[in-house]
């Protein structure tokens, strides 16, 4: 009996302390969206920050996908229970800024810090993204990246072509489809992220317009413009291969990267970043090439960036807020940035970054990691190649998903598809800028 | 004459009926009528401003295509639910009646998927059918059928029908089993004596002594198509393919809280409110007029 009341007693005093000791420094709170590979290189940023100074520990949470990290944090901000650090993928920026007072600008967040904070450090390509019209950046590039075109080279050699041979248009790789899918090769094309690549990159790729007002970053009364001809074109190409069991739909989001990393797929349309994964489990020999576009266009223009942004939500203590202007500006050191490129296949998202694994010699290591960054800043960015700033796009993005497995299934054709896309965004881009007057 | 029992005063009723008029206030009336009230604004995500709207967000809904054939998926899929869960269920107890020996552990093992959550159950069946790794779905191409739910809309109904019914057939079961139990053996022994045969006994003596029995598995049924099956349309479709499988209340659910928009999705738990309600009334006026107790 001693023994027990010692033993509570102990513990009671060792809560005590260590209560203390957790007290003394300032807590923040990241809601972010990342698992496997990617959430354990997070982890590793988060306690080398705690490692390195006494005043503020950061605690991360991982809050499901994207969509739901999001969602998550946006109930918790109507609750009063928000943390400090909320990661919004790209499709939600538009939400966040037309939310004023939801947040602190990430200009105003460094001022009031007294953190030095260099904006023009950042790739424009990136940060354009998330600044306004007038210049002021409003949160932090996080993990950007652009897709690009992965090629399974034994599922080539087995298809009975060159792995080596040109894929640099669409025409190009149905070329090599239809070889493929003649020795039999069962998945001969998949893609993830649909909307994505296929329409949002597609068009800035070739200079088209995704929706009107400079694809909505020129004012909320924007509307959708993805039913072009070549739009059109493009999309009835990948119904018209899913008929003919070319290519086939694993699912809305990255679902087919699992089959392109057990070696079933011989070429997917994914993003750059799937490189931690496909790096660490692919058991044959892949390359990486530029993303394909159509002849007589004019692409290849550039595409754009998809991944996240952190954004300092409002409400909290000047004390915390210090500390998330710390924890950011760590996040932007040159080496931090560098380790995270080389790591993930995300781009270095400051200049500095990129120079220093370029002199490293990484990119020469691993051919074609650097393909992505080259393809985000080959040209100088036109209106159609900026990004998009649309309102309601993660539920936009539902309905094209929606509207293009219409097409795959063969019970739609491309052009009435899109037609119905644009029609039913439009419908949600109308309420938005009514909600956000 | 009809005995009734009287209280002085009405103090003693007031407390004995309060906790069950508090428990419906704030589960019910109280969400009930934000629900209202919300479905008369336009917010923004946030929280931060709202707009006054009036009827406009049910205008919304009702000029929306996709929401008038989630009616039609919601009625499909519940009637699918219900009615093979049923037959299914009323199957098996009729078999397990008859049983003489290891009734119980037949009965046992039958009863033990309905204490699986709808969200487990979903993750189950998903990963049978899933287009990479499933073994349903692996034998299915052996066969030469190409199974892939995540685009053919009819797939993806078949596999949530299929995994919502599946728990339910044992709650099903349980019941008409029950029903059956309680059956007097003479008067089946009389009818058998009688020269009717098993099939002419189940028509005209079991059936129209379960329909007490039936008739609440139906309403219950179709309570659960519509509201528990969330969790199974959640883990296996999302709702998807091209909204083939988003049902009523799911919908509520993904303009809600995965659109954020909070004036659409109230509006739509407004009608469902109401849809319940007439539902009920029907089945308590119509069909309940036609069961023996």
């Amino acid at each position: 009996m001693k023994q027990i009341k010692a033993l509570i007693c102990s513990i009671a005093l060792f809560a005590m302390f260590a209560g203390t000791a957790a007290q003394a420094k300032t807590e923040i709170q990241w809601w972010h969206a990342f698992g496997g590979r990617l959430g354990e290189l997070l982890n590793e940023q988060v306690e080398k920050f705690n490692a390195s100074q006494d005043k503020y520990t950061v605690v991360h949470t991982r809050k499901g996908n994207y969509s739901e990290t999001l969602n998550a944090g946006i109930a918790a901000f109507r609750a009063g229970q928000h943390p400090n650090i909320l990661m919004v993928f790209e499709v939600g920026t538009a939400s966040l800024m037309a939310a004023k007072g939801a947040y602190v600008p990430m200009y105003q967040l460094m001022k009031d810090a007294g953190q030095k904070f260099n904006p023009k450090g950042f790739v424009s390509a990136v940060s354009g993204y998330y600044t306004t019209t007038d210049g002021k950046m409003l949160s932090m590039p996080y993990n950007s990246s652009t897709p690009v075109l992965w090629v399974n080279k034994d599922l080539m050699k087995k298809a009975g072509l060159d792995p080596e041979m040109d894929l640099s248009t669409w025409k190009k790789v149905g070329n090599a489809l239809d070889a493929a899918k003649a020795k039999g090769i069962d998945m001969p094309f998949c893609t993830c992220w649909h909307s994505w690549i296929h329409l949002e990159n597609f068009s800035a790729y070739h200079n088209i317009a995704f929706a009107t007002k400079a694809n909505g970053f020129a004012g909320l009364d924007t509307e959708l413009a993805f039913n072009s001809p070549v739009h059109i074109k493009h999309i009835q190409t990948l119904g018209k291969w899913a008929q003919e069991g070319k290519f086939k739909y694993m699912g809305r989001r990255n679902e087919a990267g699992k089959n392109f990393r057990a070696g079933e797929c011989m070429l997917m349309t994914e993003s750059s970043a799937g490189y931690a994964g496909i790096k660490k489990q692919a058991k044959f020999e892949f390359g990486i090439r530029h993303l394909p576009y159509y002849g007589a266009t004019q692409a290849p223009q550039n595409t754009i960036i998809g991944g996240s942004s952190l954004w300092a939500l409002s409400g909290k203590s000047k004390e915390e807020n210090k500390g998330t202007a710390a924890f950011l500006a760590f996040l932007s050191r040159t080496d931090i940035q560098a380790q995270w490129h080389q790591d993930t296949g995300y781009l270095g998202v400051t200049t500095a970054a990129a120079k220093k694994t370029k002199s490293s010699g990484f990119y020469k290591k691993n051919p074609g990691t650097d393909l992505a960054g080259i393809q985000m800043m080959r040209n100088k960015v036109t209106q159609n190649s900026k990004g998009l700033r649309l309102g309601s796009f993660d539920q936009i993005r539902g309905i094209i998903d929606e509207e293009m497995e219409g097409v795959y299934s063969g019970k739609k054709t491309a052009q009435v598809a899109l037609d119905s896309a644009v029609k039913r965004g439009n419908v949600l881009l109308r309420r938005f800028e009514r909600a956000n007057k | 004459m009809e005995k009734r029992v009287f209280f002085k005063g009405w103090m003693l009723p007031a407390i004995l009926v309060a906790p069950q008029l508090i428990i419906s206030f704030i589960f019910f009336f109280y969400p009930s009528g934000q629900a209202i009230w919300n479905s008369l604004f336009l917010p923004d995500p946030f929280g931060l401003k709202t707009e006054f709207v009036g009827l406009d967000n049910f205008r919304f809904l009702l000029s929306d295509p996709y929401y008038l054939a989630s009616f039609k998926t919601t009625i499909f899929f519940s009637t699918a639910v219900s009615v093979s869960s049923m037959a299914i269920g009323l199957y098996l107890a009729a078999l397990a009646d008859r049983l003489i020996k290891g009734a119980g552990v037949y009965q046992t093992l039958l009863i033990w998927p309905y204490a699986i959550a709808p969200a487990i159950a979903g993750v189950l069946w998903l990963f049978m059918f899933n287009g990479n790794i499933g073994l349903a779905s692996y034998y299915l191409k052996a066969l030469g059928y190409e199974w892939n739910h995540t685009l053919k809309g009819d797939q993806a109904m078949f596999l949530v029908i299929l995994a919502s019914s599946w728990g339910r057939i044992s709650y099903n079961f349980l019941f008409f089993l029950a029903g059956l139990q309680a059956i007097p053996k003479s008067i089946i022994e009389a009818a058998a004596i009688d020269g009717a045969s098993f099939w002419k006994r189940f028509g005209t003596i079991v059936i129209p002594l379960l329909s007490p029995i039936t008739f609440f598995l139906l309403v219950v049924n179709i309570v659960y198509a519509f509201f528990d099956t969330f969790g199974v349309i959640h883990t296996i479709t999302s709702g998807g393919p091209e909204q083939s499988t988003t049902i009523l209340v799911y919908k509520v659910f993904s303009d809600g809280f995965v659109s954020q928009d909070l004036g659409s999705s109230a509006a739509q738990s407004v009608i469902l409110l109401v849809l319940v309600g007439i539902l009920t009334v029907i089945q308590f006026k119509y069909i309940e007029r036609k069961v023996h107790y």
